[in-house]
């Protein structure tokens, strides 16, 4: 499972945004942003209280199932009368539900967390950021492991000068994707794949903004 | 025409290189200074590029001053701050401005600098650096283009013969030959066994190899380069051997060692050549040579 990823903003931050936004409603997330313990129960039930002792009047707090669903935007419906009488909503879900909620509702939204990538679920509480979707998939030639998102530098040719004992060097705590790659191809017998020089990247694959349509059956 | 680095690396003999660091700032007096001194000591200067991805005096700017001041410069190329588009640009630049030594490299992590919030850029790699110049050197850009006037570079890149584990970096650097390097600078060396094996396994390519030598300033500064400075290993020998300099004493020890270091290098013709990397105490590069014998 593919999770969003996010981090809660400094308090200072969420002051600033909330500068002369005296009445708040408090939106969280039963999904990514429970699992990662950013924007769930227990954390819109703190932000309530942090809120309230900082003079803030809380007109209401909830925590809808999926905020990057559609449906969303029916379940506010539902409390309409709370988030009426608030000046923003400050929202404790990942920017996919701050967007899902701001396209539907007529409101200052304020997010009150960082999204910080998509990540997969690589062991229990653990999350790692495998793809960038970049649109020009390489991984077919690396052992499926992603060189540009799992790369600091998004090197494809293979290792730069900074990785050491199999770290990155900006962080002890990355491991260094090349020798990853490296690793898994060995024990594939396909080092040759590494061997062989790629090509600058392509950074056309999908302009941004992304966009699709399916197409007309 | 080959430029006069090339000449030297084809003649033969033992090459030296240095660094000539840009300063932040527009004085460029310290900078000019450390030419003057070495410009015709060695045989060809590299101008950094945003050093430790620290804010600096483009390498672009030095390696046109070290030109004009006749010395051979070797300009420092790092993919972390431009596109393909302005690496591209640079080149025509340089070769306009009579610099044609290139010295590819991928480039620090911003966030080891002094500009942390920057966008990294990385469009290309070291090795697609060098093969974007061999592309230019045949009339064309990166885009198949063509271009109204050539370039001509002797390029090179680098390699770092202590990295743990080897194998991956020896796979990128066999791609940097293929994709055209002449040269190679390697990282600091300091255990000349290690070093030894790696240029056994590197005799087999066409290419000169200059081993990087960074002077020791003193035990801390050694013990440091091993705990922050990725691939420079410093034997516990010398650490110890830094430490036993009297008070006041470790600088020319380290000037002390290199010298050792690089007379070894070329007395057993290890490899080509060295580049001497004296990070701050540039004026002191002419002491090491003197301790080198050279």
């Amino acid at each position: 499972m593919i999770r969003s990823i996010t981090q809660l903003k400094p308090a200072e931050e969420i002051e600033r945004l909330l500068n002369g936004l005296d009445r708040v409603f408090i939106v969280g997330c039963g999904t990514c942003v429970t699992l990662t313990r950013t924007g769930g129960a227990p954390e819109v039930a703190a932000m309530k209280t942090q809120l309230s002792e900082a003079g803030k009047v809380v007109t209401g707090t909830t925590v809808v199932p999926v905020a990057c669903d559609n449906l969303t935007g029916e379940i506010l419906a539902g409390i309409d009368s709370q988030i009426r009488q608030a000046d923003a909503l400050l929202i404790m879900t990942c920017a996919y539900g701050v967007q899902t909620i701001a396209r539907q509702i007529k409101k200052t939204v304020i997010p009150a967390l960082n999204t910080l990538f998509i990540g997969k679920e690589t062991g229990a509480g653990h999350f790692d950021e495998v793809c960038k979707q970049c649109g020009t998939c390489i991984i077919g030639e690396t052992g499926g492991i992603c060189p540009v998102t799992a790369c600091h530098k998004g090197l494809v040719n293979g290792p730069c000068g900074g990785t050491n004992n199999g770290k990155c060097e900006i962080d002890p705590d990355k491991d260094c994707a090349w020798t990853a790659i490296y690793n898994r191809l060995k024990d594939l017998g396909r080092l040759d794949s590494m061997r062989k020089y790629q090509k600058p990247r392509n950074h056309l694959g999908e302009p941004s903004p992304g966009k699709f349509r399916l197409p007309a059956e | 025409m080959p430029s006069v680095f090339k000449k030297a690396l084809d003649s033969g003999k033992f090459v030296v290189t240095c660094e000539a660091a840009p300063t932040k700032g527009t004085n460029l007096d310290t900078m000019k200074h450390h030419i003057e001194l070495l410009k015709d000591k060695v045989d060809a200067m590299n101008v950094t590029d945003h050093q430790s991805s620290v804010m600096r005096y483009p390498s672009l700017g030095g390696a046109i001053l070290v030109k004009e001041m006749g010395g051979e410069p070797i300009l420092q190329m790092t993919c972390r701050d431009r596109n393909r588009l302005a690496l591209q640009a640079d080149l025509l630049f340089a070769a306009s401005r009579g610099v044609h030594n290139v010295l590819c490299l991928t480039g620090d992590s911003v966030m080891l600098g002094d500009h942390k919030e920057a966008k990294p850029v990385f469009d290309l790699d070291s090795s697609q650096l060098v093969a974007a110049i061999r592309t230019m050197e045949r009339g064309k850009d990166m885009a198949g283009n063509e271009l109204d006037g050539g370039v001509r570079f002797c390029a090179g890149a680098i390699v770092t013969p202590e990295a743990n584990p080897i194998e991956p970096q020896l796979i990128k650097f066999e791609k940097k030959l293929e994709a055209g390097a002449e040269f190679i600078q390697t990282q600091a060396v300091y255990d000349m066994d290690n070093f030894r094996k790696f240029m056994e396994y590197a005799r087999q390519f066409p290419v000169k190899i200059l081993a990087g030598v960074i002077l020791l300033t003193s035990a801390p500064m050694a013990r440091f380069m091993n705990k922050n400075v990725a691939g420079v290993t410093v034997p516990q020998s010398l650490i110890d051997e830094m430490a036993s300099a009297p008070k006041g004493g470790a600088l020319a020890k380290g000037i002390e060692i290199a010298g050792r270091m690089i007379r070894q290098i070329k007395e057993e013709k290890i490899c080509d050549g060295v580049h001497i990397m004296a990070i701050g105490k540039e004026e002191k590069v002419v002491d090491i040579m003197a301790a080198a014998g050279l």
